[in-house]
C-alpha cells in the first residue's frame, strides 16, 4: 500500500498544513509506511464479524436537560489569543459558515 | 435578467429542501449549557462547548427524545441502533475543529410529509430522506464598517441540539415549498419540537434545485443542481426558487449545460437584491472525513420507549384538522384555518363551538371577530381578553333574536374595548331586547307611513318589505331585522 504525493498534499491541505516539497517527499514515504503497517489488518477475513461502532460494550448514556453553571466570560476568553472582553477575535473570516 | 416565471413555464421545477430545527431544550446537546436566546455573548460556554482538552460530552436526552418526536410524526422509521460521527472541517465558530453529527446510521430514515391544500392547488406527498440529531456551530459576526478587519465569535450557541430534516427532490414549485414549509413548521410547533422562530435561527432552511426540461426526441434535458444559503424567511425561500428557475432556464438556453458535467454550485439568497450569488467554491471542503465518534456511546430504541414517545406525541395538524371537521361539523376551510394557528387557539374554539352548539357558527365568530381583533392587537389567544363564555353568551342573545349580528358585533368590540361584561355592555348601549308589543306600534307605523311598501308586497313584492327593516332601526336601533320584517308581512297579510 502505497499513497502517491497528490494524496499526501490533499491531506495536509485538508488539516492546514503548510507542506514543502522536501516535507511532502518525507511524509509521503513515512505515511505510506504507516499505512501498509495498519492495511495488514485486511488480510483477516470479517465475513461474520459485525460492524463496530464503539469499543465499548455500552449504550444510552444520557444526561437530564437541567441547566449546569457555565463558566464566566473572563474564563471563557482568558486562553484565547485575542479577545475583546465579549468575544474571541480572529482573522476576517468571510463567506458561508455554520452546520451545513 | 427576468425573475418572473412565464405563467406556463417550458420545464418542471424540482425542489428538495434541508431543514435545520433548533429542539426546544433548556440545555445544549452535550452539556448542561443553557440555551436562552439573546444572551450576551460568551455567557453560556463551559470547556464541553468550547473544546477545551479534557472534556467530553453527554447527551442530552430531552434533545433525542425531541428529535425523535420529530421523526415520528413525519412517518420515518426509526433505526433500533445509532451512532454519531465526527465531520471534520475548520471555521473559526467551530471550536473542536468537528461538527458532532450523523453519518451513516441516522437514527431515521424514510418518512413522509403531506402538503393539503384546501383549495386542492398545493397537495402533494413529500418524502423524506432522513432525520438526524446533531449540534450547532457558533456565531461570526463580522462588522465590515467598523474597520478593524476582525471576526467577533460568540459561542453560546455552539452545542445547541438541531435536528436536520432533509427531503427528497419531491416538490414542484417554490409555491409548494413555501406551503411544505408552513405545515412542517406548524407540525414541530404542535408537537412542542421547537418553536421554529427563523428570527433567532430556530429554524433554517437550504433548497437545493433544479430544472427538468423537455427536449426534442422526448428526452429531459436536467440543469446542474444549485445549493440555495441564506434565506430568512418562507417567503424569501419562495422568492429565491422562483428567481433561480428562472435564472438556470436562461443559464441553459445559453450553455445547454447539464447536471454531472460540473460540481454542484452553492449561491446564497441576496433579500433586497432580490437574486442569487454564487459563493465562493472551496473544492477541500466537500471532504469531511467523517469518522465515528469515540466519546458518545451508541443508543439503542426499544419497542417500549417508541411506544411511550408515541404516547405523548399528541396528534398532528393533520390529524387535528380532519377530527375538527368532523366532531363540529365544519368545512375542512374552515378546520384549515383554525388549526393553522396553532394549538392554544383551537383550544379556545373547541371551548366556544361547545358552548354554542353550533360549530359552524362558532368557527364564522373565530374566523370573523376573534381572529380579526386578535390579528390587529397581537398577542396570544390565551391572553385575549374577551373569552369564550362571553362570546358565547353574545351568539346566544343573538339566536333568541334579543339583536341581529351587525349588533352583536358591536358588542363585541366594546365588550374587547372596555373590559366589562356583557351584562355591562348591553345595558349601557341601551340595547334592550324589544318585546312583541313595541313590535307591534313599530311596524304598525312603519305600514301606515309607507302605503306604498304595503301595495306592492299585496301585489305580491314581498321584497319590498325590506325598504321598511332601514326605517325601523332609525326609530330603534334594537330592533332585530328579521323579526321587522316577517312582523310586517304578517300585518300586510291581516289587513
Amino acid at each position: 500500500m502505497s499513497l502517491s504525493r497528490n494524496d499526501v498534499a490533499k491531506v495536509g491541505l485538508l488539516a492546514r498544513l503548510a507542506l514543502s516539497e522536501t516535507d511532502l517527499d518525507t511524509m509521503t514515504r513515512e505515511l505510506s509506511t504507516i499505512v501498509g503497517f495498519v492495511s495488514q489488518l485486511e488480510q483477516i477475513d470479517t465475513t461474520d464479524v459485525a460492524p463496530l461502532a464503539h469499543p465499548l460494550d455500552t449504550q444510552n448514556v444520557f444526561r437530564a436537560d437541567i441547566p449546569q453553571p457555565s463558566l464566566t466570560t473572563a474564563q471563557a476568553l482568558q486562553s484565547a489569543p485575542r479577545h475583546d472582553g465579549e468575544c474571541f477575535l480572529v482573522p476576517a473570516v468571510l463567506g458561508d459558515s455554520g452546520a451545513n | 435578467m427576468t425573475a418572473t416565471p412565464t405563467a406556463a413555464a417550458p420545464f418542471t421545477t424540482v425542489i428538495g429542501l434541508e431543514v435545520h430545527v433548533q429542539l426546544q431544550t433548556r440545555t445544549k446537546l452535550f452539556c448542561g449549557c443553557a440555551t436562552t436566546f439573546g444572551a450576551a455573548p460568551n455567557t453560556q460556554v463551559c470547556p464541553t462547548c468550547l473544546g477545551l482538552p479534557g472534556s467530553l460530552p453527554v447527551m442530552n436526552r430531552t434533545a433525542f427524545e425531541l428529535a425523535v418526536r420529530a421523526a415520528l410524526a413525519l412517518g420515518c422509521q426509526i433505526a433500533p441502533f445509532t451512532k454519531w460521527d465526527r465531520k471534520n472541517y475548520f471555521y473559526p465558530d467551530l471550536p473542536k475543529g468537528y461538527q458532532i453529527s450523523q453519518f451513516d446510521l441516522p437514527f431515521s430514515s424514510q418518512g413522509a410529509l403531506e402538503v393539503v391544500d384546501p383549495k386542492g392547488a398545493l397537495t402533494r406527498n413529500v418524502r423524506i430522506t432522513r432525520v438526524h440529531l446533531e449540534e450547532d456551530a457558533g456565531k461570526s459576526m463580522h462588522d465590515e464598517t467598523a474597520g478593524t478587519g476582525d471576526t467577533r465569535i460568540d459561542l453560546n450557541r455552539a452545542g445547541t441540539p438541531l435536528c436536520e430534516i432533509v427531503s427528497e427532490p419531491d416538490l414542484r414549485s417554490p409555491q409548494e415549498a413555501r406551503a411544505w414549509l408552513n405545515e412542517l413548521k406548524l407540525l414541530l410547533v404542535y408537537l412542542g419540537v421547537s418553536d421554529c422562530n427563523m428570527q433567532e435561527g430556530s429554524l433554517r432552511v437550504d433548497a437545493n434545485v433544479n430544472l427538468h426540461i423537455p427536449c426534442d426526441g422526448g428526452r429531459i434535458a436536467k440543469t446542474p443542481i444549485v445549493e440555495i444559503k441564506n434565506m430568512n424567511s418562507f417567503r424569501s425561500v419562495e422568492r429565491a426558487l422562483v428567481y433561480e428557475s428562472a435564472r438556470q432556464y436562461e443559464e441553459w438556453q445559453a450553455t445547454k449545460a447539464e447536471m454531472g458535467k460540473t460540481p454542484k454550485q452553492t449561491r446564497g439568497w441576496d433579500d433586497p437584491a432580490g437574486v442569487t450569488r454564487a459563493q465562493r467554491h472551496k473544492e477541500e471542503s466537500s471532504d469531511y472525513r467523517y469518522f465515528p465518534e469515540p466519546d458518545l456511546v451508541p443508543v439503542t430504541v426499544s419497542e417500549e420507549w417508541l411506544a411511550a414517545t408515541r404516547e405523548a406525541m399528541g396528534d398532528p395538524p393533520s390529524v387535528l384538522r380532519e377530527a375538527l371537521a368532523a366532531t363540529w361539523k365544519i368545512p375542512p376551510y374552515d378546520a384549515d384555518v383554525l388549526v393553522n394557528q396553532g394549538r392554544e387557539l383551537v383550544a379556545y374554539f373547541e371551548d366556544l363551538a361547545a358552548r354554542v352548539g353550533e360549530g359552524k357558527v362558532a368557527s364564522n365568530w373565530m374566523q370573523q371577530d376573534v381572529l380579526r381583533t386578535l390579528n390587529e392587537r397581537g398577542g396570544s389567544i390565551d391572553d385575549f381578553p374577551v373569552r369564550p363564555a362571553a362570546v358565547a353568551d353574545i351568539i346566544g342573545r343573538v339566536a333568541k333574536g334579543d339583536f341581529d349580528t351587525s349588533r352583536a358585533r358591536e358588542i363585541f368590540a366594546e365588550v374587547l374595548a372596555s373590559g366589562r361584561t356583557v351584562d355591562e355592555v348591553v345595558a349601557s348601549m341601551g340595547i334592550a331586547a324589544v318585546d312583541d308589543d313595541e313590535l307591534i306600534t313599530l311596524c304598525r307605523e312603519l305600514l301606515a307611513a309607507n302605503p306604498r311598501v304595503v301595495a306592492d308586497v299585496q301585489g305580491g313584492k314581498e321584497q319590498a318589505a325590506a325598504g321598511l327593516i332601514g326605517q325601523a332601526k332609525k326609530k330603534n336601533p334594537n330592533v332585530n331585522p328579521g323579526k321587522v320584517r316577517a312582523m310586517c308581512l304578517e300585518l300586510i297579510r291581516q289587513m
